[in-house]
């Protein structure tokens, strides 16, 4: 069989699925509405504590709303991806449909391909307008990074699905019993992801812990770009490094898990 | 030639034997039937030939090829159909067969859709969100999607369940045409002994994961001395012989 002959059936299966969630969200407004209500909010409180704070503390005010804001909104970017692909995942449990999407010859790896594109639409649609409102009312234009916001955010997004493959794996042993997860995860990992302080903050203890998460380096690189104005390599390198790790575990769990839920039946029965 | 091979087959759940090594194959283009009460291993059968469980033991061929292996390879010319696995609601029946003609690589979906429509009656229903369809039209659109890829293979688990005699009627004629011009070979779960009965070449009974008998309909009948399949499944349910009935 030639490569195109594999490719072109493999790219149609991942369409159809995402295909399914566009439809989807064409139906639905509050789902479309969902997307974006929280980051807007967040940016909103967010927004106006740092107005408030900057007017007290002078030239220094500036860099904080920066700061604070540039952590809002690229945190945003991971938790938006990590819910995109968990939530995707949830609405075939929801709507009673994986029966038929795993006697389809849809492979494994072509259903994560597709709950991840269904995650980078998720997260576009969500982040977009927190990122015009931030422009809008605050003066502060994300873009501004340059193009070191790339890596950023790409390394966010990787963070967000290797998070959600364990999310959808604990969905597979535990059912939609363990739905909160999708919500719930990665808002826990906030306070070691370094998001709006330097790692140097937290307690001795749990700085290994922090170091271990992409995001804590994406975060002390994205300081660095916006007070110093350079890249900072070392810590981009070691997100990198850090995401291929997490995501070659997140992988093996999540292939181990469908084993198991193959094993016992779970695709069909999965539920409460 | 036998298009699904199944050899000394069990699926164990901790202390329960749901299959207990049960052996069949199904030639080309026939439809044979799976009948036994609830909890018989029927769904349990299906569930494993179409790779959605894994086998405890025993070894499975579909169309050539080992569903231990190489499921995928067979999947993509089957395809199932039971009323208690569901499409999505909100799509329209329209969105959820090209849904279903993107995952089976189906050539020319809409034109595909478009027969489904006329050979099924759906053309009234094709915009209509799928969660807003009666019992009968939902189970005519399952067909529809069961049938997207013109299947070699068809498993159906209780296709007709739940609807009305002649609802039931027009879904058993479809089959009946549709397997007598394309050749497919189907296999069927169902509670209904008419259904069976009209539809089946072979019937192959289960009682607590095993085969307790198999024949074709007229056979059981004349083997139990009986009337119709529904008196033979309970003879059978019931554990009475042709002497103690």
């Amino acid at each position: 069989m030639t490569q195109a002959a594999t490719i072109y059936p493999a790219a149609r299966r991942i369409w159809g699925l995402m295909y399914r969630h566009i439809a989807l969200y064409r139906r639905s407004w509050p789902r479309l509405l969902e997307l974006a209500y929280w980051p807007t909010l967040q940016m909103c409180i967010w927004g106006f504590t740092a107005s408030f704070f900057a007017a007290r503390i002078g030239s220094f005010g500036a860099t904080t709303i920066g700061l604070l804001l540039g952590g809002v909104l690229l945190w945003e970017v991971a938790l938006r991806s990590q819910m995109g692909v968990a939530i995707s995942f949830l609405e075939e449990i929801w709507s009673r449909n994986l029966g038929h999407v795993f006697v389809s010859p849809l492979r494994p790896w072509e259903l994560v391909a597709a709950l991840f594109g269904m995650s980078i639409l998720r997260m576009t649609v969500g982040v977009l307008p927190a990122v015009l409102l931030a422009w809008a009312l605050y003066a502060f234009n994300l873009f501004s990074l340059g193009l070191v916001l790339i890596p950023f955010a790409l390394n966010l997004i990787v963070m967000g699905w290797w998070v959600s493959l364990g999310v959808v794996s604990l969905i597979l042993r535990h059912g939609a019993g363990a739905e909160a997860l999708a919500w719930s995860v990665l808002f826990g990992l906030t306070p070691f992801s370094a998001v709006f302080y330097p790692v140097a903050v937290l307690p001795p203890v749990v700085q290994p812990i922090a170091l271990a998460l992409p995001s804590a380096h994406v975060f002390e690189g994205m300081r660095q770009t916006m007070a110093q104005g350079v890249v900072a390599w070392d810590h981009m390198a070691w997100a990198v490094g850090l995401n291929l790790v997490w995501m070659a575990a997140a992988a093996l769990l999540f292939a181990r898990q469908f084993r198991v839920a193959r094993e016992r039946g779970a695709l069909l029965s999965i539920g409460e | 030639m036998d298009v699904i091979t199944v050899s000394a087959l069990s699926k164990r759940y901790g202390d329960t034997l749901a299959v207990d090594a049960i052996s069949f194959a199904v030639p080309a283009g026939a439809t044979v039937g799976l009948l036994g009460g609830n909890g018989a291993g029927k769904t349990t059968t299906i569930a494993m030939l179409l790779g959605l469980l894994i086998p405890s033991a025993g070894d499975i061929r579909v169309l050539g090829h080992d569903m231990a292996r190489d499921r995928f390879a067979a999947l993509a010319r089957m395809n199932f159909s039971s009323p208690y696995v569901a499409l999505p609601q909100r799509l329209t029946v329209a969105e959820n067969l090209r849904v279903y003609g993107h995952l089976y690589n189906v050539r020319h979906t809409s034109r595909r859709i478009a027969e489904l429509a006329d050979e099924l009656d759906l053309n009234d229903l094709l915009d209509r969100p799928a969660g807003q369809l009666s019992a009968g039209q939902k189970t005519r659109v399952a067909l529809a999607k069961s049938l997207i890829n013109r299947p070699d293979v068809l498993l159906l688990d209780e296709p007709t369940a739940s609807l009305d005699p002649d609802t039931g009627d027009l879904v058993r004629s479809w089959l009946e045409r549709y397997r007598a011009e394309s050749g497919c070979t189907i296999l069927l779960a169902s509670h209904n002994m008419a259904e069976v009965e009209r539809l089946c070449d072979q019937v192959l009974m289960l009682k607590k994961g095993r085969i307790v008998d198999r024949g074709s309909p007229a056979e059981l009948l004349d083997r139990y001395d009986r009337d119709d399949l529904e008196e033979v499944f309970l003879d059978i349910a019931r554990g009475r012989t042709k002497e103690t009935a």
